[in-house]
């Protein structure tokens, strides 16, 4: 399973990437997108947008399902990745680079260190 | 929970990456690499998809010909031997019980591919039906396995492959002979609107079949498919899908098949009484196609508004490929069947845009 090291995890399938100024990119892993098949529509939400961890922020459709995103940590939506809007199947052959969907400001930067790390997400995601 | 049964393809569709899912008691591949991967390859070189799970059914006697022409809705009395039809099996009240192809053999024998999901239940309903007729119906499905080989180098990679002369082959009339070795009807008909056959041949045979038409179609573009692109394939085309479509209670008036219901013809059929009686009366809702120029799917059993009256439900959806937007299918209300129709998706609105499959050019 491709579970980049330097990522953190949560059990619903997302991932979050911790950059500079307090500042994150999250997604979905590599495993979430393989599940759901051929991706059609991410729907992002809007900048300034503001959610609790756990709450629900877009949603992922495929030909099969459509599934919801739920943001890993508290956060203030910074921008959604636009290029999904014409190419959303980069979430399909990058999960975990140009497949981002949202970067986030950390409203509660020590949250991060409370999800999941890859070898404690692969148990989760291996079935 | 009962085990899901098998298709003798199961190894290599397995063996093959193909992602297995139950569809109708069957474990079935959904796709291999990518549904719309798999979609497009068929559109623009071949696609091979395991089948299989279909049932077969033999009816063979003196009065064949006759029970058939009772039992379908289509004219059986005009078939010529090595000649394929489609038609529908309806309830006296005119709702579907099948949809299904007849294979000619002879005056007195012929084969019928069912769907899988009705097999069983079509079987008792034949049976039900033959009582008069000097005919027999068995059960033959494990008999077969059935391969589709769809797309424009569909033939190329089939004549690659056997001495059959294909090309004499018109669209809807079938052969028997060898394919790579194996024993085979081979029938020139398929789900896509594409090109292409579809193969009966021995549980036995199916995976050195298989394995044939993979390596010489592999080098032109051939993938293996699953049921996720048969399904998108088919949206795109216009063909119905019992369940969908069509069911016990959506008649063929209202799935807009009327071509394949011979009200005019010799015979009584059952159905007939209920099917002239809502040609003459008009049908209370119909199935209407939609386009959404929108990449968001839909989904189905989603109801359809007209303003903010619900006046129907959507029966089929799928990704089109082809056209880069969601596609699909509504079951309304006759009255607004030409009105605005929209859907509500989350809270936004998504307008539904009546459209006449099918959505891509054919080229069975």
């Amino acid at each position: 399973m491709n579970l980049p090291e330097n990522l953190k995890y949560t059990s619903d399938h997302e991932w979050l990437k911790r950059l500079d100024n307090d500042e994150a990119l999250v997604g979905i892993t590599d495993y979430a997108q393989n599940s759901l098949g051929d991706i059609t529509f991410v729907e992002t939400p809007e900048s300034r947008d503001t959610f609790d961890a756990g709450a629900t922020f877009g949603v992922v459709e495929s030909v099969k399902a459509a599934s919801d995103l739920y943001m890993p940590v508290d956060a203030e939506v910074i921008e959604g990745n636009a290029a999904l809007e014409e190419n959303p199947e980069q979430v399909n052959t990058s999960a975990f680079e140009e497949g981002w969907i949202v970067k986030i400001k950390l409203l509660n930067p020590t949250q991060v260190d409370s999800l999941l790390d890859a070898e404690a997400y692969r148990e989760i995601a291996k079935d | 929970m009962s085990e899901l049964r098998k298709t003798p393809l199961a190894d290599f569709n397995i063996a093959n990456g193909g992602r297995m899912v139950d569809f109708a008691g069957w474990s079935m591949p959904v796709q291999f690499k990518s549904i719309v991967e798999e979609h497009k390859a068929t559109r623009n070189a071949a696609g091979l998809f395991d089948v299989s799970h279909m049932g077969e059914a033999l009816v063979m006697g003196p009065e064949a010909t006759q029970y058939l022409d009772f039992l379908l809705t289509n004219d059986v009395s005009k078939m010529e031997p090595g000649q394929a039809l489609y038609s529908l099996m309806c309830y006296e009240h005119g709702g579907v019980v099948d949809d299904l192809l007849v294979y000619k053999k002879s005056d007195q024998e012929y084969l019928l591919c069912l769907n899988a999901s009705n097999t069983e239940k079509d079987l008792v309903w034949m049976e039900t039906k033959r009582q008069e007729f000097d005919a027999t119906v068995s059960d033959v499905s494990g008999d077969y396995a059935l391969l589709a080989l769809q797309g424009p180098k569909a033939l190329d990679i089939l004549k690659s492959i056997c001495e059959l002369d294909i090309d004499a082959l018109p669209y809807y009339r079938f052969i028997e002979g060898e394919v790579a070795g194996a024993p085979c009807i081979v029938s020139r008909t398929g789900y896509t609107g594409e090109r292409g056959v579809e193969l009966f041949v021995e549980p036995k045979a199916a995976e050195l079949l298989a394995q044939a038409i993979l390596d010489a179609g592999e080098p032109e573009g051939l993938v293996l498919a699953g049921l996720g692109s048969r399904d998108s394939l088919r949206l795109e085309a216009g063909y119905s899908l019992y369940g969908h479509e069509i069911s016990e209670t959506i008649t063929p008036i209202q799935a807009k098949l009327m071509w394949t219901v011979k009200l005019g013809k010799e015979s009584d059929f059952v159905g007939k009484a209920a099917l002239a009686a809502e040609k003459r009366e008009g049908p209370a809702c119909r199935i209407v196609f939609f386009r959404t120029g929108n990449r968001r799917i839909v989904r189905t059993d989603t109801p359809v508004l007209a303003g903010d009256v619900e006046v129907g439900i959507v029966v089929s959806v799928t990704f089109s490929p082809g056209l880069n937007e969601a596609i699909g299918s509504a079951l309304i209300d006759s009255n607004y069947a030409t009105t605005e129709l929209s859907v509500d998706m989350r809270g936004k609105r998504l307008q539904l845009f009546s459209s006449n499959p099918p959505f891509i050019e054919l080229n069975p």
